[in-house]
Formats: structure tokens, C-alpha cells, sequence
């Protein structure tokens, strides 16, 4: 191992320890802060693993992410934890598989637009359910894993989980296959590589986490109603902020996820109105100067300075 | 004598009411060049993508070494045996060419985990591009990016090799180079389909031709035979000049 990877896996690790303390060294805001954190680091990575490698750019983040909450909504009173967690991945594999085998034969524009659709879909027939059916348009989440704690400690094992994912995705066949599609998608096919196999394990597998996330966090809400689980905006963010960081590594998403998040605390907090405004601006202006994200301008820099030499 | 490598037969397929191929019927023996000839839109790409798998034919049937592939995807006829390349390159552009070539041995027929650096070496040197292993395949020149594709295609160890217009767009040096490089393939056992219009080319490689005009086979045989062929003149060079014209 070179000495830049064996720093990069310390400080991967030295981080994971001092996020594990974190709790314990720091205030509630810090918590909430750092959950906010771990949740999009989560989302982005799951996210990059499949959307950044094949460039099928899903908007359906937050169909997956509303359907764990949805999970927790309903079944966490009634089951124990790691089974209603258990359910939530159940279910978004199924729904990923689902909408895989009908999505993924679109490409490019079609498809971030049949994401959206979707995901706007999901959430009018569980607003529909929830009134004409359920009765009331909100639900109430009380369950025992609601303490910031422990929402903490489960985020961060699922962000070392789909870390760990995205590492052996960049070594693994699986992974190969999927940056041939990204690639060039009718060529890979020609290379022998089944698209459409790749493409549904790696969606279903990125779509889990989405859910799993969605899941752990919704006791914090004590309430949700569709509007809030299915919020489209958490979608777009969590595009921002892989393509900010570059999807070309899979550690890229999560360096877009910290600066972001931050900037989203800080805009919510004195420009709550102008909120949608300066998210445009702040994507236009990554699509602009950025377009392949600090990875990828990290990787062009490396590449030139080699050949220069 | 035992049935030939590829026995395509009744090959067909529509575009809504154009018949792109039309009963295609031919045989490419175990070792032979044939080369799939005829007029721009006569059917000659569409022909390739239903045998490699990227179309699903209407109707008609792929028999390649004892299997029927007709219908069948793409990645289970390369894992068949057999590869193509592309009439409009394409490579994988912001991978290096050493990653391409693993591309074709990491899902090839043989299907082998990386780590095989001496046959992607081989691969390159074979297509004359050892020394470019770990340039970007797009800072390539056009005739290298052919290269390319075929080291691709052969890292896929087929036994039938679909060349799409593979010699197109080469200056005369190149195509020399280009004829050289399929006829040591085709010397080294490799049976080749091969859709071109460099006549040069095709005298030269060539066993035997097929001739394509409207979706339909219309002639068949040795370069000369159907290159004098009065239909081939016809579908090439139309009525009227049939007289005039002496190939």
C-alpha cells in the first residue's frame, strides 16, 4: 500500500472514531448537526454508487427515503426495532426492483424525468391513502429509537456500511460493469456485460440504503405527512451534493455532503425565504465551475501534473 | 463437411413499413472472410446489429457454432463467441486503453478477474498500441480508437468476428496497416464478417461476398464474381448506366 492510501484509510478511521465520540463530546445542536451530516452523507454516496457511475441520474432519492419513514410510520409501534428496519430494506428492494425493471430501459432525460414522476406519484397515492383510507393526512412516530444517540450511532454504521459498498464496488466486477454503462451503455453490452442485471442489483442495493436511512431518522419527526417524507427538494440537494464532491470515487459524494449541508443550516437559518433561489444558484454555479466535482477536478489535476513531468 | 460457424437464415426485420432486412440468408465457414457488401441503406448495419444481438429480428434464424442466438441480448452472444466493432467508434472514452481491453477480458468468454496484465499487454502489442497502455482512450487518434476497438473485440476471445466498416476513414497508409492486421487475424484462424466499402480491401481479404440491396441478398460469391455481377452493378450504380459501366 502506498503512504497515500495508508493515511487516507487512518484518517477514514480517525474520523469514524471522533464521529463516534461525538455524542458524548458535544452539545445536542452538534448532534443534530452531525445527523444532518451522516443522513446526506448516506444519501450521496448511495446515490453515486449507482446514479454516479451509470449517469442515469435518479431524482427518485427521496421516493426511497419517504418510504423508510412511511415504514417507521406505520409498523414501528407494532414490531421491534431491527425487524421494522428489517421491513423498511424489504420493502425498498421491492420497490426498487419494481421500478428498475420499468425505468431502467429509459435513458437520459426520460429517465430523471420518470424519477421525478414517480417519486411525485408515491407521494400523491400515500396523501390519497392517508386521507380517503387512514383517515388523517398526518401520522405520529413514537417509537423507542428516537433518541439522537442512538439515531447517531445507527447512521453512522449504515454511512461505514455504504462506504465500505462503494469501496468494494471500485475493485469489484459489479462496479466495472457499472462505469461501462456510465460509459457507453450499448458498448458494454457488446463487451458481455448483462446491463440490465448490473443495473437492477446496483439500483436496488443504492435504493436500500436510501430507504434504511429514511427509516432511522424518522423518529426524530415525532410527525410526518407526506409533504414532509416526500419532500422533492431533499432529491435535488442530494444530487448537488454528489455532483459537487464527483462521483468518479466513491468517497467524492460525501466531500460535497459537508460543505452543503453547512450552507444549507446557514440559509435556512437567515434566508429561509430565499432558500430555493440560492439552491439554484449554488447548483449552476457547480455545474459551471465544478462539472465533474472536486474529485474529478482533484483527478485532472494528478493526471496533467503526471504527464508533465 | 460439418455445418458452417454462422448459418443465418430468413433473417428479417421492419422499421415500420421499411424492411431494413429481408430474408437474409448466408453462411460464413469456420476461417473464412466474407465480406457483407452493398449500397449505403441496403440493410448491411442492421444485419450485423440482429446477428450481434443489439436488434431483436422479426423473424429468422442466427445458428452459430450449434446454437440459436436469433432474439438473444447482446452479452450472451459475445459470451457465445462472438464480437464486433462499431461503424461509429466507440470506445470507452474517459477510461485508459489498458482499462478498455480489460473490459473485454473481465466479461469476455472466458470471463477471467483482472489481473491479467501480460494478455491485455498482448492484446495492445498485437493491435500495435503497447506503448499507449495508459493514455485516455479518447486522447487517441481516430485510427488508434479502431485499434482500440479491435483489441477490445479480441480480448473477448470470440470465434466470429463482426467488423462494421472497420477500415472507413483511414488514410492509405493506415488502411494498409488495417488490411495487414485482419488478414493476420483471419491467418491465425479468426473467421470474419466484415460490412466494407473499401473495394481495395475487399478484393484483397475477402473468400467469398455478399451482396445486399433493399434488405435482400441479391448476390453471392468471390469479390470478382459479384463485384461483375450485373444485379451488383444495378443496386450500385442504378438502370441506367448499366451499360457503361465495367467493373
Amino acid at each position: 500500500m502506498s503512504p497515500t492510501r495508508v493515511f487516507a484509510a487512518l484518517a477514514a478511521l480517525g474520523t469514524f472514531v471522533l464521529l463516534a465520540l461525538a455524542p458524548g463530546l458535544g452539545n445536542d445542536y452538534t448532534t443534530s448537526l452531525l445527523i444532518n451530516l451522516m443522513l446526506y452523507g448516506v444519501l450521496a454516496t448511495a446515490w453515486g454508487l449507482f446514479c454516479g457511475t451509470t449517469r442515469y441520474i435518479s431524482l427518485a432519492t427521496v421516493a426511497f427515503f419517504g418510504v423508510g419513514s412511511y415504514t417507521v410510520a406505520v409498523l414501528g409501534e407494532r414490531l421491534p426495532w431491527p425487524l421494522v428496519l428489517l421491513a423498511a430494506a424489504a420493502i425498498g428492494a421491492l420497490l426498487a426492483l419494481l421500478v428498475g425493471l420499468v425505468t431502467l430501459r429509459l435513458s437520459g432525460t426520460y429517465f430523471v424525468i420518470f424519477t421525478f414522476g414517480m417519486t411525485e406519484l408515491l407521494r400523491q397515492v400515500v396523501n390519497w391513502y392517508e386521507s380517503k383510507v387512514a383517515g388523517s393526512v398526518g401520522r405520529y412516530v413514537f417509537v423507542d429509537a428516537a433518541s439522537p444517540g442512538f439515531i447517531h450511532g445507527q447512521l453512522l454504521v449504515l454511512l461505514a456500511l455504504v462506504l465500505a459498498l462503494g469501496w468494494w464496488f471500485g475493485r469489484s466486477r459489479l462496479g466495472f460493469a457499472l462505469r461501462l454503462i456510465g460509459e457507453d451503455e450499448q458498448a458494454a453490452r457488446h463487451c458481455g456485460v448483462d446491463t440490465t442485471r448490473a443495473k437492477l442489483l446496483a439500483f436496488t442495493l443504492s435504493s436500500v440504503f436510501m430507504v434504511l436511512a429514511g427509516a432511522i431518522v424518522a423518529p426524530r419527526w415525532t410527525y410526518i405527512d407526506p409533504a414532509i417524507a416526500f419532500n422533492a427538494i431533499v432529491s435535488f440537494q442530494v444530487v448537488i451534493m454528489a455532483l459537487l464532491g464527483g462521483t468518479a470515487r466513491f468517497w467524492g459524494p460525501v466531500l460535497g455532503v459537508v460543505p452543503l449541508v453547512l450552507l444549507f443550516e446557514l440559509l435556512v437559518k437567515y434566508f429561509p425565504n430565499h432558500f430555493p433561489i440560492v439552491l439554484g444558484v449554488v447548483f449552476l454555479l457547480i455545474v459551471y465551475a465544478l462539472p465533474r466535482g472536486v474529485v474529478g477536478w482533484v483527478l485532472e489535476r494528478g493526471r496533467k501534473r503526471g504527464a508533465s513531468r | 463437411m460439418s455445418a458452417p460457424l454462422l448459418q443465418v437464415r430468413g433473417l428479417s426485420r421492419a422499421f415500420g413499413g421499411l424492411r431494413a432486412v429481408d430474408a437474409l440468408s448466408f453462411d460464413a465457414g469456420e476461417g473464412e472472410i466474407v465480406g457483407l457488401l452493398g449500397p449505403n441503406g441496403s440493410g448491411k448495419t442492421t444485419a450485423l446489429n440482429l446477428i450481434s444481438g443489439a436488434l431483436v429480428p422479426d423473424r429468422g434464424s442466427v445458428r452459430f457454432a450449434g446454437a440459436e442466438l436469433a432474439g438473444a441480448p447482446a452479452y450472451r452472444v459475445v459470451r457465445a463467441g462472438i464480437a464486433r466493432t462499431f461503424q461509429l467508434v466507440r470506445v470507452f472514452r474517459s477510461m485508459t486503453v489498458r482499462e478498455n481491453v480489460q473490459a473485454g477480458l473481465r466479461f469476455g468468454r472466458s470471463a477471467r478477474h483482472g489481473g491479467h496484465r501480460d494478455d491485455e499487454q498482448a492484446l495492445l502489442d498485437r493491435v500495435g498500441l503497447g506503448a499507449q497502455a495508459a493514455r485516455m482512450a479518447s486522447e487517441l487518434t481516430y485510427i488508434d480508437q479502431k485499434r482500440l476497438e479491435l483489441a477490445r473485440a479480441l480480448a473477448l476471445q470470440p470465434r466470429l468476428l463482426l467488423l462494421d466498416e472497420w477500415l472507413a476513414g483511414l488514410n492509405p497508409s493506415e488502411l494498409v496497416e488495417g488490411v495487414r492486421l485482419i488478414r493476420a487475424l483471419h491467418e491465425a484462424g479468426m473467421t470474419v464478417l466484415m460490412v466494407e466499402h473499401v473495394m481495395d480491401a475487399i478484393r484483397s481479404l475477402c473468400d467469398r461476398c455478399v451482396v445486399m440491396n433493399s434488405g435482400a441478398r441479391i448476390a453471392e460469391g468471390t469479390p470478382a464474381e459479384v463485384l461483375s455481377d450485373a444485379r451488383v452493378v444495378q443496386a450500385y450504380l442504378g438502370d441506367d448506366d448499366l451499360e457503361a459501366a465495367d467493373v
